[in-house]
């Protein structure tokens, strides 16, 4: 199990420093930098501007020197927002984002298993279709449209919950049920088709056979089994939903941390991009690491770096 | 399209009721939050967080708009533009007008520390210290020196601005500038308290260290999320400033925006902070709710002057008067911009005629010809326009395209590029023809007509130069009569429009909705908004 994690967490660590090394070798590549701007600034003043954030050095040195400073987890400051370092922004607008995020991914997961228990048990019938609607929907309809949709009936027609902005509970029901609804769907359908073929085994039917009751069948041996995709689907879920989403932030005025992804590269804050970038790829490869340590506690069957299978 | 509501609804409601269970009943809006309806208060949106507080380094529309709520100036602009006396009680100049003598009236800081011309002359020279590194020090070059400190050819002592006693500032400039006092309603222009300054570097970041001595105060600044403007009992003249507090949101999409202010949580939509959504103007027109007001901005198109065909001024002219501005305008756009028949603004207007007509076929299909002869072509060869990707400069672009193709029957290729890809394309002379457009600083001409005064002068990129040109825009800086001046002007006017590096195609205009009761917003020409004398109206 050590030997396990040791050799995964080596992996982790190279991963990351070559997401890091392409990410600022790309990023340095596009035409255009952080002040290139309509108003050309002053020739003397745009050095002066690179000098201070060492920009004037060879492209190397800048980034030796930046893998020095993230080892650190020092980011360094923001070229847009004069006021802020990157620090200050993943400190500012990662807890929004993962308020928002673990709302969502509590909704995509009950919902989604609910949905695609309930689908799956009464196969064929009208509540399958019914369920199944919804969650082609969920993954059709894309995220803005759906958050316009929200505000537009919850909001504007109805007003239950105010249109945007972030201030108290209330504030985080529409995005939240926004944000969730693609994941939802998707962990219905996943549940849906695995409970199935689950419920076509033949320890079902064994279980069926010694009596007991429906309820206990579909609890204790057919969702168990019917949820490992699921697990393997959460990873990079929770990773991407905790980091935010540009559009529902966006569409509801929320303070996170989605943003920065996207205007980030358009504004070529290369210190935001790459500190969004690390802190992204971080969470990711820790959460799919923590979805492996996951499958044996609801698979036993399942050992890690167990057969030396590698 | 119905059924598909439908669904979608009927989707929404078994999701709902599927989920009470995570979440309860809503909490219902806390009666405090509302404030009383007799009260003083503004909600706006800042659409974004305004990159800074700081005046010196502020150089976007909405750290400078916060700044103007927060700081005060020598003078302060009027709605016509005009400058007022503000902090300065009385100004003299030199008659040579290279020196301008600013008395100060008494006035405080925020935090109750008195005004005084050190903080000026400090504020000024702090701004233009290359160590500063501020985007907009170039602002300050029309004080003696400015330049050359900036740029490290000059010490600190040397720039000509300084503090005769608390009470006075004397300021030399390098050529008399006659729009001067406006510039010193500038941001860049702004005092900052000293003594706070040096003793906390990071003063502008956070609503508790901020000082200003405008017409409000901040009270609170949670990043990226709200900004809170108080009515400051420091400021000279509060008996003026009606508004208690103002309320900034910062939301960035323009639907949500609108659709805020159709609920009532906020008073104003639109510009100058945010715009309109382009899909809701026509209904907004309509119904009559849309205020438009001209700002001094033109929209144009660069050509590239060192490439073929648009090295011969003929094609250039065929291609400038064949465009129907008017049709850009009533099928497009939509919001009441002015064809533009010159480079410069109505505000800054020399040539109230235009230097040719709209939409002028006949001429130029004979300029096509002759110029197609010139250059020894027997047809054009395709041409490339470019833009920068946004849906607004692609119709435009579209439609252009094909008023080309019509009238001209010219190939013509669209190409779109993402922004800073854009600029830098642009700047480095990559293209055949561009768009670009240009939004003054100042209300004054010069503005305009200086970036086309060096081919390589920064802004120009149509690598068009012209030596008569460029001497008469010298000739205009050191002429102290105004109206000799606007006539050297006109003329440096009519020689960009004679050689025609550029198209122009509207002039800007900004449109906005706003709450009845809201009164006494000033939106300037030049785009800047001032809330120092509004109020909302019982």
């Amino acid at each position: 199990m050590f030997r396990y994690l040791g050799k995964r967490i080596l992996f982790m660590a190279i991963s990351l420093f070559l997401i890091v090394t392409s990410t600022f070798f790309l990023m340095h590549a596009i035409p255009g930098g952080p002040f290139t701007s309509e108003k050309k600034v002053p020739e003397e003043i745009k050095k002066a501007l690179e000098a201070k954030y060492g920009l004037d050095k060879p492209l190397f040195e800048q980034y030796t020197d930046y893998l020095v400073d993230v080892i650190q987890w020092d980011l360094g400051p923001s070229f847009t927002e004069k006021s802020s370092t990157v620090n200050d922004m993943i400190n500012r607008g990662f807890p929004v984002s993962a308020h928002l995020g673990l709302q969502a991914i509590a909704i995509a997961v009950f919902g989604g298993i609910t949905l695609g228990v309930i689908a799956a048990l009464k196969h064929n019938k009208w509540q399958d279709y019914t369920g199944m609607i919804i969650a082609v929907l969920g993954l059709s309809v894309p995220s803005f449209i759906l958050a316009t949709f929200y505000q537009y009936v919850f909001s504007i027609e109805l007003g239950w919950f105010p249109i945007a902005k972030w201030e108290s509970f209330e504030y985080t029901v529409l995005p939240s049920l926004a944000l969730a609804a693609s994941p939802l769907a998707f962990i219905a359908r996943l549940t849906r088709s695995n409970m199935i073929e689950v419920l076509g085994q033949d320890y079902i039917k064994t279980a069926k056979s010694k009596g007991l009751s429906s309820f206990v069948i579909t609890v204790k041996h057919a969702i168990r089994n019917a949820l490992l995709p699921v697990i393997t689907y959460l990873g990079p879920l929770i990773a991407n939903v905790l980091t935010g989403s540009f559009v529902i932030e966006r569409i509801f005025g929320i303070p996170g941390l989605g943003r920065e992804f996207v205007l980030s590269i358009s504004n070529r804050d290369y210190t935001v991009i790459m500190g969004t970038t690390v802190f992204y790829s971080i969470l990711l490869v820790v959460l799919v690491l923590l979805v492996d340590l996951a499958y044996t506690f609801v698979d036993p069957r399942i050992k890690l770096a167990g057969g030396g299978k590698e | 399209m119905k059924k598909s509501v439908f669904v979608l609804a009927s989707s929404v409601l078994m999701l709902s009721t599927a989920l009470t269970g995570c979440f309860g009943k809503p909490v219902s809006t806390d009666a405090n939050d509302k404030p009383a309806s007799d009260s003083q208060i503004l909600k706006l949106n800042l659409h974004s967080e305004p990159p800074t507080a700081d005046p010196g380094l502020a150089s976007d529309t909405t750290s400078g708009a916060v700044a103007r709520a927060t700081f005060d100036g020598l003078t302060r602009t009027t709605e016509k533009g005009e400058p007022i006396n503000s902090v300065a009680e009385k100004i003299d100049v030199s008659d040579d007008g290279l020196t301008y003598t600013f008395h100060l009236r008494d006035s405080q800081w925020s935090n109750g520390d008195p005004v005084t011309a050190h903080d000026f002359e400090f504020a000024w020279k702090r701004a233009l210290d290359p160590n500063t590194i501020s985007d907009y020090a170039y602002q300050l070059y029309y004080i003696k020196n400015g330049e050359a400190f900036n740029t490290k050819k000059a010490k600190r002592d040397d720039v000509g601005v300084k503090a005769l006693d608390d009470k006075t500032l004397e300021v030399k400039l390098e050529n008399p500038t006659p729009f001067f006092l406006e510039l010193t309603a500038f941001y860049t222009y702004y005092p900052v308290n000293k003594k706070v300054v040096e003793a906390n570097p990071k003063w502008a970041t956070e609503a508790a260290t901020h000082v200003g001595n405008g017409p409000f105060k901040m009270e609170a600044w949670e990043h990226k999320s709200k900004l809170v403007l108080v009515k400051n009992d420091k400021y000279w003249d509060k008996d003026t400033v009606k508004l208690d507090r103002i309320e900034f949101s910062m939301v960035e999409d323009e639907n949500t925006e609108l659709s805020m202010f159709e609920s009532g949580d906020l008073d104003w939509a639109g510009h100058p902070l945010s715009s309109l959504p382009t899909d809701s103007i026509p209904a907004l027109k309509d119904q009559g709710k849309m205020t438009t007001i001209p700002i001094a901005g033109t929209y144009w198109y660069k050509f590239n002057t060192e490439q073929v065909p648009f090295n011969n001024v003929k094609i250039r002219k065929a291609f400038t008067y064949a465009i129907n501005r008017q049709a850009i305008i009533d099928n497009i756009t939509q919001q009441e911009q002015k064809p533009a028949m010159g480079a410069l603004p109505e505000s800054m207007l020399l040539h109230p005629e235009g230097y040719f007509k709209d939409n002028d076929v006949e001429t130029a299909k004979k300029l096509l010809e002759e110029g197609i002869k010139e250059l020894g072509l027997t047809k054009l060869p395709p041409i490339t326009l470019s833009y920068n990707t946004s849906e607004a400069h692609k119709k435009i672009a579209e439609a252009i395209q094909d008023q080309w193709k019509q009238e001209l029957g010219v190939e013509v290729k669209l190409e779109n590029v993402e922004w800073k890809t854009y600029i830098d394309k642009l700047h480095a002379g990559n293209y055949q023809v561009g768009r670009m457009g240009w939004l003054g600083d100042f209300n004054d001409p010069i503005n305009f007509l200086e970036l086309f005064k060096d081919k390589k002068g920064g802004n120009n990129d149509t690598n068009w130069e012209n030596p008569k040109f460029k001497e008469l825009l010298n000739q205009s800086a050191l002429e102290l009569d105004k109206e000799k001046r606007k006539k050297i002007l006109a003329n440096a006017e009519a020689i960009l429009m004679e050689d025609m590096p550029i198209a122009p195609i509207y002039f800007y205009t900004f449109s906005y909705v706003k709450k009845d009761q809201v009164k006494g917003v000033v939106l300037d020409g030049l785009g800047f908004v001032d809330w120092k004398w509004a109020y909302v109206s019982k």
